[in-house]
C-alpha cells in the first residue's frame, strides 16, 4: 500500500433490511487524516452506513476495504477491525456499572491487553485533554449528557483507532452541551485523526470537514469538499437541504 | 379449653419436633434455591441466544413447569417414575428434584427477562469497542443485570418456601407433617389443638418469609432506576 492510496474504501456497498434497500451501492474513499461529514434527511441510510463500517450491520453486497484488505467475508475478525476503527453513538453510552476510567479502560487491557500504568496514563492524558481529568473515579449517573459524551470518546479513543466513526453523537444532548463535544472533536480533526462524522450540526461539519457526502435514499446524491458544499453545492437536491435548513 | 390446648405444644418433645420438621423445611428449600440460582443463571445466559434451536427446548421446559402444577409433577416423580423405571428414589430426593427444576426454570426466565431488557446501546458499545461476547457478558451486561434479578430472586425463593408445604403429600416429613401428627394425636383430649399448631405454622413461615419479602422491597426501591 501507497501512502496515496485511500485508508478505507467502500465499493457499491448494499444493504438490506427485510427485502427493503438501505444502501444502494455507496462507493466512498476516505484517505488518511481526511474528515468525511455525511449529510442528509434522517432516514437516508447514513447511520446505517456508518454500521456497516465496523460490522455492527451486516451488508449484502459490494465491500469495504481497509488498507486493501477486503472486510466482507466471514473470515473477518471484527473484533480487530474494531479496534482499528473506533465508534461513538448518539446515546449515551458509557456503562453504567463501571466508573469513568474503568469505562476508558476495559477494552486497552482486556481486549487489547495492554499494561495498566501504560494505558491508565494514557486514559488520565486523553481526560485531561477534554477538562475531565477531576471525574476518572465517578459513575456515569454522576455526570452530564455532553460529559458522557466527551468520556465516550476517550473511550474509543484510547484504543488507539486508526479512524474514528462518529453517529450524530449529539443529537440527544441539550443545546448548551453540544459546543463542549464538537470542540472535542475539532480538536481532533486539528490533530490529523481521520473521521467519518454523521451530523445534523452544519456549521461544525462545515468547520471541519474537508469533504461532504450527501446522502439520499441510501445512496450518495453528492461528494463535493465542504466550502464548495456549502457556498454552491452540484446538486440541486443539496441546495434544496441547505435551503430548509438555512430558517 | 383454648389454654389448656396451648400446653401441648411444650408437652414432651412436641416443639422440638416441630423445629425438626421446619429444619427439613428448610433445608430441602435452600438447597434447591442454590442448586436453582446457579443453574438459573446459567439457563438464563444461554436462553438469550437469538437461535431458535436454543430457545426453542428450554421454552418447553419453562412452560412445562408454570403449566402444570407442582403438586402433580411431586406425584409424577414419586409414584410414576420409580414404578415404570426400578428406580427407588426417597421424598426428600424427590422433592429436591421437582423443586431444583421448577425454580431453576423460573430462575432462568427472571435471568433471561434482565439480561434482554438491557439497552441495545449497550451490547453495541460492547462490540465497537472489541469485546468479545463472553466479556461483554461479564463486564457489561451480566453486572448491570444483577440489579434487576435480585428482587424478583428474593420473590421466587419466598415461593418456593411456601411451596414446600406441598411436600406433605409425598410424605416428605417436614414441619406441616409434624404439625399434622401432633394434632392426630391430641385431638381427642384437646379438640382446640389444631388452632394451636396451625397458628405457629403460620408463625413460623411468616417469620422466614416476611424477612425476605421486606429485603425484596426494599432492594427494589433502592435499585429503581
Amino acid at each position: 500500500m501507497s501512502e496515496s492510496d485511500p485508508i478505507l474504501q467502500v465499493k457499491k456497498l448494499i444493504k438490506t433490511f427485510e427485502g427493503k434497500l438501505v444502501l444502494n451501492g455507496i462507493d466512498l474513499d476516505v484517505y488518511k487524516g481526511k474528515v468525511i461529514a455525511i449529510l442528509g434527511p434522517s432516514g437516508c441510510g447514513k447511520s446505517t452506513f456508518l454500521r456497516c463500517l465496523n460490522g455492527l450491520e451486516e451488508v449484502q453486497g459490494g465491500d469495504i476495504l481497509l488498507e486493501n484488505k477486503s472486510l466482507v467475508n466471514k473470515a473477518t475478525n471484527w473484533r480487530l477491525v474494531r479496534q482499528r476503527i473506533g465508534m461513538v453513538f448518539q446515546s449515551y453510552d458509557l456503562f453504567p456499572n463501571l466508573t469513568v476510567i474503568e469505562n476508558i479502560l476495559l477494552s486497552p487491557l482486556k481486549v487489547q491487553k495492554r499494561n495498566r500504568q501504560e494505558a491508565e496514563n494514557q486514559a488520565l492524558e486523553l481526560l485531561e485533554r477534554v477538562g475531565l481529568k477531576d471525574r476518572a473515579d465517578d459513575y456515569p449517573r454522576q455526570l452530564s449528557g455532553g460529559q458522557k459524551q466527551r468520556i465516550a470518546i476517550v473511550r474509543a479513543l484510547c484504543m488507539n483507532p486508526e479512524i474514528m466513526l462518529f453517529d450524530e453523537v449529539t443529537a440527544s444532548l441539550d443545546p448548551e452541551m453540544v459546543r463542549e463535544v464538537l470542540e472535542v472533536i475539532e480538536q481532533l480533526a486539528n490533530q490529523g485523526m481521520t473521521m467519518i462524522i454523521v451530523t445534523h450540526e452544519m456549521n461544525f461539519a462545515r468547520l471541519v470537514a474537508d469533504e461532504v457526502v450527501f446522502m439520499e435514499q441510501g445512496s450518495i446524491v453528492e461528494q463535493t469538499p465542504a466550502e464548495q458544499f456549502f457556498t454552491k453545492p452540484k446538486t440541486e437536491r443539496a441546495q434544496q437541504f441547505l435551503n430548509i435548513l438555512q430558517f | 379449653m383454648l389454654n389448656s390446648a396451648i400446653n401441648v405444644l411444650f408437652e414432651g418433645k412436641n416443639m422440638y419436633r416441630l423445629i425438626e420438621g421446619l429444619l427439613v423445611t428448610l433445608k430441602i428449600g435452600f438447597i434447591a434455591v442454590v442448586i436453582t440460582m446457579v443453574a438459573g443463571f446459567v439457563i438464563g445466559i444461554i436462553r438469550t441466544s437469538k437461535s431458535r434451536m436454543v430457545q426453542l427446548p428450554f421454552r418447553i421446559y419453562l412452560e412445562l413447569f408454570r403449566i402444570i402444577p407442582i403438586l402433580v409433577w411431586l406425584f409424577v416423580i414419586y409414584y410414576i417414575v420409580p414404578a415404570n423405571f426400578d428406580l427407588s428414589l426417597s421424598s426428600e430426593t424427590v422433592a429436591l428434584i421437582v423443586f431444583s427444576l421448577w425454580g431453576t426454570a423460573e430462575m432462568s426466565d427472571i435471568v433471561r427477562g434482565a439480561i434482554i431488557s438491557l439497552p441495545k446501546h449497550q451490547l453495541e458499545s460492547s462490540k465497537a469497542l472489541g469485546l468479545s461476547i463472553v466479556q461483554m457478558y461479564r463486564f457489561v451486561l451480566i453486572p448491570q443485570a444483577i440489579k434487576r434479578v435480585i428482587p424478583p430472586m428474593i420473590n421466587l425463593i419466598t415461593r418456593m418456601v411456601k411451596t414446600t408445604a406441598l411436600l406433605t403429600m409425598i410424605g416428605v416429613v417436614e414441619v406441616i407433617k409434624v404439625g399434622q401428627q401432633i394434632i392426630e394425636v391430641n385431638s381427642s383430649h384437646h379438640p382446640t389443638i389444631a388452632f394451636w399448631v396451625y397458628g405457629i405454622l403460620f408463625f413460623l413461615y411468616f417469620c422466614i418469609c416476611f424477612p425476605l419479602s421486606q429485603l425484596s422491597r426494599k432492594l427494589e426501591q433502592k435499585w429503581a432506576v
